[in-house]
């Protein structure tokens, strides 16, 4: 990619204005805030890694979440003490790998639930696709939930605790830290880690994008039929992708893992995956940019409801009439019907669709 | 290889689907060069034919050899790389690509680049993408629409879609090039320069196999042809001997004794 020197000023204001969130964000509405700021960059992976599947391949998958499930449980399985319980002979202290052994590792176990999800899934499309992706999901999270016995692997819904914090360079990420002299909170280094991350996950996705690899996905989501008299080795293309989503799903898991320093699978429900499909929807199938803001506005509304909608409606009737949980529910299932009548190609539409939508409009008006 | 041998042989292929046999003991070769053409009235089971030998529909019974390796149960990927393309009957094309990222799909077959090439974006995949970008520029040249290369496929033109995908199957470089209906429902001059456009794809040395109900086409344009009629082979041979036939003339006006003037009425 070149870039001329407007878009490269522009990109280094974006870099300090990046840097700086963390400290606006802190000085602005509080330290809690930052913490909000941090899960969006986890949505926002999550839903780049989904965006290959759904956006690119067209495969419709409702069981995303399971891929960070897994991811998450792998680096709660061997970065903390848990594993004492299951094990007492073999790990009397519990595993603790390093956080940058595991992280491969979970991206590479996801990518294999992501096969194992694709296998048997070849021939399906659209609802069918979806309904079975569905289950998956289901099946990942009850595993879960009750593989506490007979030997305690997961803890079941209790969760598994006291994870390792991630360390960079051995500096554990979790207390806070003197660098330069400015003394960064531990909730500012994971969001300059998870910014890192994003911006790596970003640069993989344009490159997928943009290659024959991609190509071959649009062509698949395109017309299968055609796709393969193309020459196109569908079952392997379909895998790859399913397999690559994953792949982001796990590495975003074990981050979420370590940053949270807890894992249950209640963080894992369907509803989760509807989330996540939310954002890539919403925010534009396809297009980067466009699933990149679906993230953060999705992460960050339920956020400025809880605090927001409350302090509002004891100014108003002095009590809390509705709960800002369901008006959440409300706020968005209504905010996805609008899209889909007016923007349903999303907020920002893929390159491609946005050319189409502006000719059809141009076509109507002739 | 042996330049002797047909590019394509057919032996004994059939295909059922429930009760209905709708190809039934099909032979036929097709030899390197030509353009061998197909007919037959609606449901003679040119179509099915067709997707036998592309790989869509396994065959009941019997076998081909194309380019002297023999094939049986393929996947269409397959057989694609063993250089069969094509194109089908109601256009299918990439609808929401550009027409030149349409034919870039093409040279998927022949090029190489996997994820790791496209993650570091080395010099050897750089290289590649050129020459994958300059190949589809070219095959849109050749075809002749280069000029709405950056236009989704599905806002060109029913011809200019036509010729899309004829530069699509050229992308993956084929030595048969089976095309299905390319004429159907294109106007006397869109039919005339098509014709044009296959005699040149000829002469460049893919042989092409040609399913076609303009007949005025199929007998200014082939060297041989084969007639369906309920699956089956009635005729083959050169375009003014298969005309003349008997078996033809009734397929297409039925089953009477066939009058002598019914024939000019094919022609």
């Amino acid at each position: 990619m070149k870039f001329n020197s407007k878009s490269k000023s522009l990109l280094a204001a974006l870099a300090i204005a990046l840097l700086l969130l963390p400290f606006v964000t802190e000085a602005l509405l509080g330290r809690g805030w930052v913490r909000i700021v941090d899960f969006a960059m986890l949505y926002i992976m999550l839903a780049l890694g989904l965006n290959i599947v759904v956006g690119l391949a067209g495969l419709l998958d409702l069981g995303y979440i399971a891929f960070f499930a897994v991811g998450a449980y792998c680096y709660a399985l061997t970065g903390s003490p848990h594993l004492a319980l299951a094990f007492p002979m073999a790990f009397p202290d519990g595993v603790h790998l390093s956080f940058w052994i595991v992280l491969p590792l979970a991206a590479l176990v996801a990518g294999g639930f992501g096969v194992l999800l694709g296998a048997p899934t070849l021939r399906l499309r659209g609802d069918y696709l979806a309904i079975v992706t569905l289950g998956f999901g289901e099946i990942i999270r009850i595993f879960l939930n009750n593989l506490n016995a007979p030997i305690n692997l997961t803890n079941g819904p209790q969760g598994i605790g006291r994870i390792d914090p991630v360390s960079v360079a051995s500096v554990p990420l979790n207390i806070t830290q003197n660098i330069f002299g400015i003394a960064l909170p531990s909730v500012h280094l994971y969001f300059y880690l998870f910014l890192a991350c994003t911006v790596l996950v970003i640069l993989v996705s344009q490159r997928l994008e943009r290659s024959r690899i991609g190509r071959a996905w649009m062509a698949i989501r395109e017309d299968e039929i055609a796709a393969g008299a193309m020459g196109i080795n569908t079952r392997n293309l379909k895998l790859l992708a399913f397999a690559m989503g994953a792949m982001f799903g796990g590495a975003s898991g074990a981050l979420f893992a370590g940053f949270q320093g807890f894992v249950s699978p209640e963080s894992f429900s369907l509803m989760e995956s509807i989330m996540v499909l939310c954002m890539v929807v919403l925010g534009g199938m396809g297009n980067i940019a466009g699933v990149i803001l679906g993230g953060v506005l999705l992460a960050v509304l339920p956020e400025v409801l809880r605090h927001g909608v409350v302090p509002l409606q004891q100014a108003l009737f002095g009590k809390t009439v509705v709960d800002p949980e369901s008006l959440r529910m409300l706020l968005f299932g209504g905010a996805l019907i609008v899209m889909m009548l007016y923007r349903p190609a999303g907020l920002l539409p893929s390159r491609v669709r946005r050319r189409e939508l502006d000719t059809d409009e141009a076509a109507e008006k002739v | 290889m042996n330049h002797t041998t047909p590019l394509l042989q057919l032996s004994s292929i059939c295909k059922q689907f429930g009760g209905l046999s709708a190809l039934s003991d099909v032979s036929l070769h097709i030899r390197r060069g030509e353009i061998y053409g197909l007919i037959g009235p609606n449901g003679a089971g040119k179509t099915t034919l067709f997707n036998v030998i592309t790989g869509l529909y396994q065959p009941g019974a019997g076998e081909f050899q194309f380019n002297g390796a023999r094939y049986q149960a393929c996947k269409p990927h397959v057989l694609a790389k063993a250089g069969i393309a094509r194109t089908f009957q109601n256009i299918r094309l990439f609808a929401n690509l550009t027409a030149l990222e349409n034919v870039m799909i093409g040279r998927h077959l022949r090029t190489r680049a996997g994820v790791f090439g496209a993650l570091l974006r080395n010099r050897a995949t750089r290289d590649e993408e050129r020459a994958i970008t300059g190949r589809a520029r070219e095959l849109l040249r050749y075809v002749g629409i280069e000029k709405p290369a950056q236009t989704l496929a599905k806002h060109l033109s029913y011809g200019e879609q036509r010729r899309l995908e004829i530069a699509r199957a050229l992308a993956t470089d084929p030595l048969l090039l089976a095309l299905d209906e390319p004429a159907a429902g294109m106007n006397a001059t869109e039919t005339a320069s098509l014709k044009t456009l296959l005699q040149t794809i000829r002469a460049s040395g893919i042989t092409v196999l040609l399913i076609e109900h303009d007949v005025k086409l199929i007998m200014g344009l082939c060297d041989r042809v084969a007639v369906l009629d309920y699956g089956k082979k009635i005729a083959e041979g050169v375009p003014e001997q298969v005309r003349k036939d008997p078996a033809v003339i009734a397929a297409y006006l039925g089953q009477e004794t066939p009058r002598p003037q019914a024939g000019e009425g094919q022609g």
